[in-house]
């Protein structure tokens, strides 16, 4: 294909082509579309086959594992996703098309879901995803400062890290992807943050710090609740679906911790006060009586 | 003297679905069985769907998840003949701020909502339950996963159900990261594999639901209600709340007090009494305001210590009870910052679908955030509010209603905050965390 004019491509619009109403001013109220570089729509509309080699043969049976689990087979898409996911680290066009293929889609139905919901990544991530609630009560409790701290702490070149981008190369050992997260349901622990949606509760601008720090030298400290820490495309699996075969690596991560002091204030207060609920019948009541339709 | 002058006082504390989670490994079959688990399930499967669906009814069991609608009813409007498939679909997407019940009671008693799935699912003759979980918590997940493999090993799910010729599957499906799929019919497209948009309703899912088949979607804290209720009977359940709002209920407090926490108590406990549980206030500091259940219920104030929290009380007061997820926040949290960080909430969660929630939560969230860097006018209170007047009520479903919850209850309580904000009425005032 010779050399496509950037803007040429959308039936003529101008796309890309470098004026946008960002040159409107400053003083207009409107928030400028950044202008897509040549490169990107060049990106965007140039067909491309993607390599779909990274799904081997282990992945289609997987997949047809997930389909097999549904009355209908479109229901396996968001599983499918975090499948994909685990096989690179985020949904690339090639996991799409992927998803597309083993569910006879189109790209642009799976391209329309991937894009719909905030787990499922667009571009590479790092060996582990740390995700900080910034929502009102964890952001109060300090969340928005450990945010604002970790996207100082985790720069490579002093401009403090933006949502979803990545300290260190993308899958390499050591390397993270921050993001602040909406509420991840443990405000009575907050402020939270989750390292592969692991818990790590109660932190603190140094204590996040030190996680980060920790995980960056290659450690994987205990999170607060759940498995033992294993890193994103592991979780993406689990999440897909997919649980170690052997008993005692599956027992491992069952197990882990869950139970927070917090999770138990109520049933301790009772037990330590000995308040109960109302005692219930020796004998269960029997069940009541109903017409004979 | 009327039996109920007899009646004893009820604790303040009433473990009931919260009891198990003391006992080590809690989440294994071996100890949910010695405290009494599946036991409920062998008492339902001798009796029929018909009846369990009065029993619920007459339990005055209200859905947990927010709503507040009776559970048995609900089943009731399940169609008694089986000509498509039913479907039980437990609602485990719980992500409305504040709420955090559900996930721990899925990791401590797992096998309490799997014996719950079995008896309704038995009630609306549903052959294959579906637990949809937010994906962020993979802990839960095999929790779930492993509570079904083990129930499943010992006769308590699959095929011919201890010997009843009953048969049920359950599939524990991960979500990813959407809270509009908390939302019934939106949890319902997304478990088809779209988009999580919710549905035009009517038809209700009792009538087409998951793939337009007969669908009952129940939140877990309700479903995992049910063995109890089996065991004890309806008079049981009935000796904890109000005549209308019935039984125990989590209460999650978190903010601001100095021991947050769950504590499950009768419904239509006070946020005064909630307080003498977890030790007052943090460090002394006043309460200003707090959310009976959720960001989106409409906030109250220390005027509202002595409101019972049940589905009434919360609504006589002017605001709902949702799902009990109780924030309370001290006076050094500013309004209108904490009404801009819950409205960016609701902008980010929006699903596009409709307009008035789409644009609405997108300029409200615009006009909080101009306000709260100190570039506000008094007129922006009344485009605030007009706004909320035009999404509130005239969204495709309850998430616009909740998102002007927080922006309409914070102006009626707080308006000088709000004014406060504005270039014209800049005064000296403390500093107020996040207000900057």
């Amino acid at each position: 294909m010779t050399d496509l004019s950037t803007g040429a491509t959308y039936g003529g619009s101008s796309v890309g082509a470098g004026e946008t109403h960002a040159a409107a001013g400053p003083d207009v109220d409107v928030v400028a579309v950044s202008a897509v570089s040549a490169e990107q729509t060049r990106a965007l509309t140039v067909p491309s086959t993607p390599d779909l080699s990274v799904f081997g043969a282990d992945i289609v049976v997987k997949a047809a594992d997930l389909i097999a689990r549904y009355p209908q087979s479109r229901s396996a898409l968001l599983p499918m996703l975090h499948l994909v996911q685990s096989v690179e680290g985020f949904v690339s066009q090639a996991g799409i098309q992927f998803c597309a293929n083993q569910l006879s889609l189109s790209n642009a139905e799976v391209s329309a879901v991937a894009t719909f919901y905030t787990m499922y990544k667009r571009k590479p991530c790092g060996e582990h995803l740390v995700s900080v609630c910034t929502n009102t009560l964890c952001a109060v409790l300090g969340g928005d400062s450990i945010y604002q701290k970790l996207q100082e702490h985790l720069s490579e070149d002093g401009a403090p890290l933006k949502h979803e981008d990545t300290s260190g190369t993308p899958g390499e050992p050591g390397s993270i992807t921050l993001e602040h997260a909406e509420c991840l349901a443990a405000c009575d622990l907050g402020p939270v943050l989750q390292v592969n949606y692991e818990f790590y509760d109660n932190q603190t601008v140094e204590s996040a710090v030190e996680l980060v720090d920790a995980l960056r030298r290659g450690e994987k400290p205990a999170p607060t609740r759940g498995a033992p820490l294993s890193d994103l495309r592991t979780v993406e699996l689990e999440l897909a679906g997919f649980y170690p075969e052997d008993e005692a690596g599956y027992r491992a991560i069952i197990d882990g911790p869950s139970a927070a002091v917090e999770t138990l204030r109520g049933a301790q207060l009772a037990a330590d006060r000995g308040w109960t609920a109302p005692t219930m019948p020796e004998t269960a009541p029997a069940l009541p009586e109903v017409e004979k339709k | 003297m009327t039996t109920a002058e007899n009646a004893p006082a009820v604790d303040p504390v009433t473990p009931v679905l919260t009891k198990r989670w003391l006992s080590p490994k809690s989440w294994q079959l071996g100890t949910y069985e010695q405290l009494e688990g599946y036991t409920a399930l062998r008492k339902a499967l001798t009796g029929t769907p018909e009846q369990l669906v009065q029993l619920v009814k007459n339990a005055g069991l209200r859905g947990r998840g927010g709503a507040g609608f009776p559970a048995g009813v609900k089943w009731s409007f399940m169609p008694p003949n089986e000509d498509k498939p039913h479907y039980l679909v437990i609602n485990a997407d719980e992500g409305e701020p504040g709420t955090c019940k559900d996930i721990p009671l899925m990791m401590a008693d797992p096998h309490s909502l799997i014996e719950g799935c079995v008896i309704a699912a038995y009630a609306m003759r549903s052959h294959h339950c579906f637990i949809y979980v937010r994906g962020e918590v993979p802990h839960c997940i095999r929790r779930l996963n492993a509570a079904v493999r083990e129930a499943t090993a010992a006769g308590y799910l699959g095929a011919d159900i201890l010997g009843s010729g009953f048969d049920l599957r359950i599939t524990v499906h991960a979500g990813a990261g959407a809270y509009i799929c908390g939302e019934e019919t939106a949890l319902l497209d997304s478990l088809e594999g779209r988009r999580g948009q919710p549905r035009l309703k009517p038809p209700f899912p009792a009538a087409s639901g998951l793939y337009a088949a007969p669908t009952t979607v129940n939140n877990v804290e309700t479903i995992a209600s049910v063995p109890f209720i089996v065991n004890g009977g309806a008079d049981w359940f009935r000796t904890m709340g109000s005549e209308r709002s019935p039984g125990p209920k989590i209460y999650s407090v978190s903010g601001h007090v100095e021991r947050p926490g769950q504590y499950e108590a009768p419904l239509g406990t006070t946020l005064r009494q909630l307080l003498e549980l977890c030790g007052g206030m943090k460090d002394d500091i006043p309460l200003k305001f707090w959310t009976p259940g959720g960001s989106s219920t409409p906030m109250f104030t220390a005027e509202h210590l002595d409101v019972p929290l049940d589905f009434e009380g919360a609504v006589e007061a002017g605001s709902i009870l949702g799902t009990t997820a109780v924030m309370v926040f001290n006076e050094t949290v500013s309004v209108p910052w904490a009404v801009m960080k819950w409205t960016e909430f609701y902008e980010h969660e929006s699903c596009g679908k409709c307009t008035p929630c789409r644009e609405g939560t997108y300029w409200l969230a615009g006009i909080l955030q101009r306000m709260v860097a100190g570039k506000g006018t008094e007129s922006d209170i009344d485009t605030l509010l007009d706004i909320c007047d035009n999404v509130l009520g005239r969204s495709f479903c309850a998430l616009g209603d909740g998102a002007v919850s927080p922006i309409q209850s914070g102006i009626k309580y707080f308006r000088d905050e709000f004014l406060a904000l504005c270039d014209q009425n800049k005064a000296p005032a403390p500093a107020l965390a996040g207000a900057h």
